[in-house]
């Protein structure tokens, strides 16, 4: 059977990616420009990007049913596709600074890129477990990008064996959801019967899988290391990416279960309620900015399964019950990825060669120093802590509006308690920007002059930001349209 | 808009506007970045100054309304009004904004734009503040005026500014989000954020709240403007945050930023959780009280100048939390009032105890003695400020004190008597504090040489003085324009099928049944009018 045109179009994203990486490892031989490089891989990406919009138009399941096209898929793709543009951008600079061969990066990001994707639009579990595959195979080489560090190896190393783990545990859950079900297919397998032991097993190995993904507490420990180990291009990437088609497999997942929900809302509660604290607990005493915003990771994953717990309790009234909360996780990662990439593009150049420059002492003083960037970066984490004008304020919000709409009141309280416990490890960033005077070492360097290609990637997150916390209509529009998730 | 034009937005917007302009200057231009403030708060001052004239009344009874959508999922209008109480208070702030950026104009010496910018932003937030009818909006302008405040703590405040500001910033924090998840519960029962149509929904008694769910939202609102006020026993982050700030953070602090919490209370708690209210107000009412004497007793021990201060606004304000909570419109008018000569008086009262400290760099009590031979200028206006505090007859401080003493005699005479003794002990410490800072022997070698209040000092202290005095003499000016505010929280307050009566008896002595019984249809007509 050959894929039909249509077929074609709903992968096409994936397809130009995957292209796109071959071809940058294809010229990598014979083409020395590093510009070129560049330039192949914000193409492709931006392509890849541009091309969701048959998904969009072309609405439907493709290959037999493995792939849904819908404008939920669409949503993740372009999300997806503006992370890893940004990253690319971003990426160029600091590769150059650090000695770092580009095209086997680039091709590397393509092919997690197209694995994102997969995630993002499989309606089937054996192709989800292939996106799945894909993201995470590169990213472990990824993690290990700066070959010379040791932590850098650390990390790399640290994230395989733990992320094999967690595959082995998805893989598991597939096979038992097989066995109950007959099928992997999602759609197919809305006719089970969702109170089947064995079905319950599998759901909850799957959740573990994808759990460690989204570093959702108990399964979070190898979050910090590894995101500061990783370079920290890869580490922006990490926690926007893969984290979002991650999420967006697992609401894709538990949107299809009918309505066993009440046994998975208290999942979510507890995993919420866990991630939240270890989050926020363990970002309280880090001296490290870019170990804290690993740890930030964290506790934004729990803001987000809070709001995971609000539709699996909304969707015991049927789906478009459980809408305006998972709009709210569309929303939420939206603004997150904004933020955290424009987060650890700064800290990226902050951080000198070699990374050597991340301890929050650094930051000392860089509110007088290097005005624009220290505004940036204020920005970024007043968004994070979740104030108003921020695009993190809405995301916050409409989390919170979730959950009291499921009468998950003790949630949003326990929630409340660690968006307080957050404003403390953020503030004292901005603390030590703007009223600390900087040390006598750090003020006798000259100021930083950030490359144009960094720049544009702050500005687009930064009007990214204020733009969708002063008017989140469209988007918001678009993520509460009812058809989001195709039948 | 059919009424009023845009005058709250461009009172909002204008600083934020200007400010951009500010941020145009270079950096080194200090002379022209402060005459450029100061012009802008001239003309912010002026425009607040027409909130005075009589402005029409809007579908929601309040005055100037504007009404425009802004998200459409949640419904979150951009909905703005005045009534006579915040009119009152926008012109407190814009007053004191620009009282503020003189006081600052040879203090403030380093990143002197990024100061004024911030003075200017705070001013954007206080203001949307007072104007929000969207308890969205409000809940938005309420964390955006957090952190120009905390920054203003922060980069330009004295030695402990870092642990200042952080605990500023988590205490209002940790109240304001218990108060968003309040809100939101709100919206989830009402399906609306627009605070005059819920108020409608309440009264015309569409929406009945359970006494338990009425109890949790009067809390969850509640605790965040008793932290803002400071009621006992969540006044701890003041003193820091006061000694710290600059002496126009403490200005702008002490002036309108603990309003704020006072008016949250006169707008929200009271009229949306009447029940919750009445049930609560013994509560609060001993909490007001202990606020008012412990505020006393310790400023009365107080070695530093400017702590002092900080704990007599823990004092007073405890009478202002008394005053709305004693639901009379005759506390409520003096709670206002109050509002709006603590603003003044301990504003003026901050502003000296910061010319003291531009000469003398310390707020030691110890360290002065015998000023007045050095500054009989200056020293002749710190009595006055302080005899307009501590509630001197013909000044402003009396009449609020008295209005509030009056009102809640009526319904709970022990609380005025216990609260009253607040008023003996403010008299000693102000008096007691200015003896040993003015008269005596000069003790210090220093202290001789002192030069006296510049032209600039006498100006902004002249203004002050002559305002004091106005309002103590013509306080009929101010009362008039919100007695009808005031009794309008009263009305909101009636409720005809209010869970209230049935879970508790109406007492007699009930007061949410004595004034203007009457007045209730009117009211309603006019927020049935939506």
């Amino acid at each position: 059977m050959f894929p039909v045109r249509e077929d074609l179009l709903r992968v096409m994203p994936e397809l130009i990616w995957c292209g796109f990486g071959v071809l940058v490892m294809l010229f990598q031989p014979f083409v020395r420009s590093r510009q070129f490089f560049t330039f192949l891989a914000l193409l492709g990406s931006a392509l890849g990007t541009i091309s969701a919009v048959g998904i969009s138009r072309y609405g439907g399941t493709a290959f037999g049913g493995l792939i849904q096209a819908d404008s939920f898929s669409f949503f993740f793709h372009l999300l997806i596709g503006l992370v890893v543009f940004l990253v690319i951008l971003a990426a160029g600079p600091y590769l150059d600074r650090e000695r770092l061969a580009l095209p086997e990066f680039y091709a590397l990001v393509f092919f997690a890129t197209a694995g994102m994707g997969i995630l993002a639009s499989a309606q089937e579990l054996l192709t989800a477990f292939i996106g799945l595959e894909l993201s995470s195979i590169s990213s472990y080489v990824l993690a290990g990008y700066r070959r010379d560090s040791l932590k850098s190896s650390e990390s790399s190393l640290k994230y395989f064996l733990l992320g094999s783990f967690a595959t082995a545990f998805f893989l598991y859950g597939i096979a038992l959801v097989y066995g109950a079900t007959g099928s992997t297919n999602l759609s197919r397998m809305a006719e089970a019967d969702p109170a089947q032991n064995l079905l319950r097993l599998g759901f909850s190995l799957i959740l573990i899988g994808l759990g460690f993904k989204v570093a959702a507490a108990p399964f979070q420990i190898w979050t910090p290391d590894v995101y500061e180990g990783a370079p920290t291009p890869v580490t922006a990437l990490f926690s926007a990416g893969p984290k979002a088609a991650a999420f967006a497999l697992l609401l894709r997942i538990f949107i299809s279960v009918p309505a066993a929900t009440q046994y998975w809302f208290w999942a979510f509660w507890v995993l919420a309620v866990l991630t939240m604290f270890a989050g926020n607990l363990g970002a309280l005493v880090q001296s490290n900015v870019k170990r804290m915003l690993a740890y930030s990771s964290i506790a934004h994953a729990g803001y987000i399964l809070v709001a995971f717990a609000a539709v699996t309790f909304l969707a015991q009234e049927g789906r478009a019950a459980a809408a305006p909360a998972y709009a709210a996780i569309l929303f939420y990662l939206l603004s997150y990825a904004l933020v955290k990439l424009g987060a650890f593009t700064i800290v990226s150049q902050f951080g000198g060669e070699g990374e050597k420059h991340l301890s929050l002492d650094d930051y000392a003083g860089l509110g007088q120093r290097q005005p624009v960037a220290a505004a940036a970066l204020g920005l970024f984490l007043l968004s994070l802590l979740g104030l108003p004008v921020t695009a993190g304020f809405f995301g916050k919000f409409y989390i919170f509006k979730a959950a009291v709409n499921s009468h998950l009141i003790w949630l949003a309280i326990l929630m409340a308690i660690n968006s307080v416990i957050g404003a403390y490890y953020y503030l004292r960033v901005i603390v030590v920007m703007y009223m600390r005077d900087p040390s006598a070492e750090v003020a006798a360097t000259t100021p930083m002059r950030f490359p144009l290609s960094v720049n544009l990637v702050l500005a687009i997150a930064a009007i990214g930001t204020i733009l969708f916390g002063v008017l989140p209509n469209p988007v918001l529009n678009f993520v509460l349209q009812p058809t989001l998730l195709g039948r | 808009m059919p009424h009023g034009g845009h005058l709250l937005s461009v009172l909002i917007f204008f600083p934020a506007v200007c400010s951009l302009a500010l941020l145009m200057l270079r950096p080194e231009d200090h002379e022209w970045i402060r005459r450029l403030t100061f012009g802008i708060s001239i003309i912010e001052f002026i425009f607040s100054l027409f909130l005075l004239r009589n402005l029409p009344v809007g579908p929601s009874g309040f005055r100037a309304e504007e009404f425009s959508r802004w998200i459409s999922v949640p419904p979150i209008n951009y909905h703005l009004g005045a009534d006579g109480i915040s009119i009152f208070l926008v012109i407190l702030t814009t007053f004191l904004t620009l009282i503020s950026v003189l006081a600052s104009w040879k203090s403030i010496s380093h990143r002197v734009k990024e100061f004024f910018v911030t003075l200017l932003m705070l001013e954007v937030g206080v203001i949307g503040v007072f104007f929000s009818l969207d308890l969205f909006l409000f809940f938005l302008f309420w964390e955006v005026m957090l952190i120009p405040m905390a920054l203003l703590i922060g980069i330009w405040g004295h030695e402990r500014r870092i642990y200042a500001a952080v605990k500023f910033v988590l205490y209002t924090m940790a109240g304001s989000i218990l108060m968003l998840v309040g809100i939101i519960w709100l919206y989830n029962s009402t399906g609306t954020f627009d605070l005059p149509t819920i108020q409608q929904a309440l009264q015309s008694g569409e929406l009945t709240l359970a006494p338990r769910t009425e109890m949790i939202l009067f809390l969850a609102f509640f605790v965040a403007f008793a932290i803002k006020v400071p009621l006992f026993p969540l006044h701890t982050w003041l003193p820091d945050a006061h000694v710290e700030a600059p002496t126009a953070g403490s200005v702008i602090l002490a002036g309108v930023l603990l309003k704020l919490g006072t008016y949250g209370m006169l707008r929200f708690c009271l009229p949306l959780f009447p029940a919750a209210a009445h049930r609560a107000a013994p509560w609060v009412a001993t909490l007001a009280i202990i606020g008012i004497i412990y505020g006393a007793l310790v400023a009365l021990v107080q070695p530093n100048l400017k702590k002092l201060v900080a704990y007599s606004s823990v004092s007073h304000l405890g009478f202002v939390v008394l005053g709305i909570f004693a639901f009379q419109n005759v506390s409520m008018q003096g709670a206002v009032f109050q509002m709006l000569a603590h603003g003044i008086s301990t504003g003026g009262l901050f502003l000296l105890v910061g010319m003291l400290y531009d000469r003398r760099h310390t707020f030691e009590i110890s360290e002065y003695g015998g000023l007045a031979t050095p500054m009989p200028c200056l020293a002749a206006f710190f009595l006055f400020v302080a005899l307009s505090s501590l509630g001197l007859p013909m000044l402003n401080g009396f009449v609020g004190e008295y209005l509030i003493l009056l009102g809640t005699y009526q319904v709970h005479w022990n609380w005025a008597a216990w609260a009253a003794t607040g008023v003996i002990l403010s008299a000693c410490y102000l008096l007691w504090s200015y003896q040993r800072v003015f008269f005596g022997e000069i003790t210090r070698d220093k202290n001789r040489t002192l030069p006296d209040t510049s032209a600039r000092e006498k100006w902004i202290l002249v203004t002050m003085a002559v305002v004091t005095l106005w309002m103590g003499i013509g306080s009929a000016f101010f009362t008039r324009r919100f007695s009808d505010a005031c009794q309008n929280v009263i009305d909101q307050m009636n409720r005809p099928n209010s869970a209230y009566e049935a879970v508790v008896p109406a007492k007699p002595t009930a007061p949410i049944e004595i004034p203007g019984a009457g007045r209730d249809k009117t009211s309603l007509e006019r927020v049935g009018a939506r």
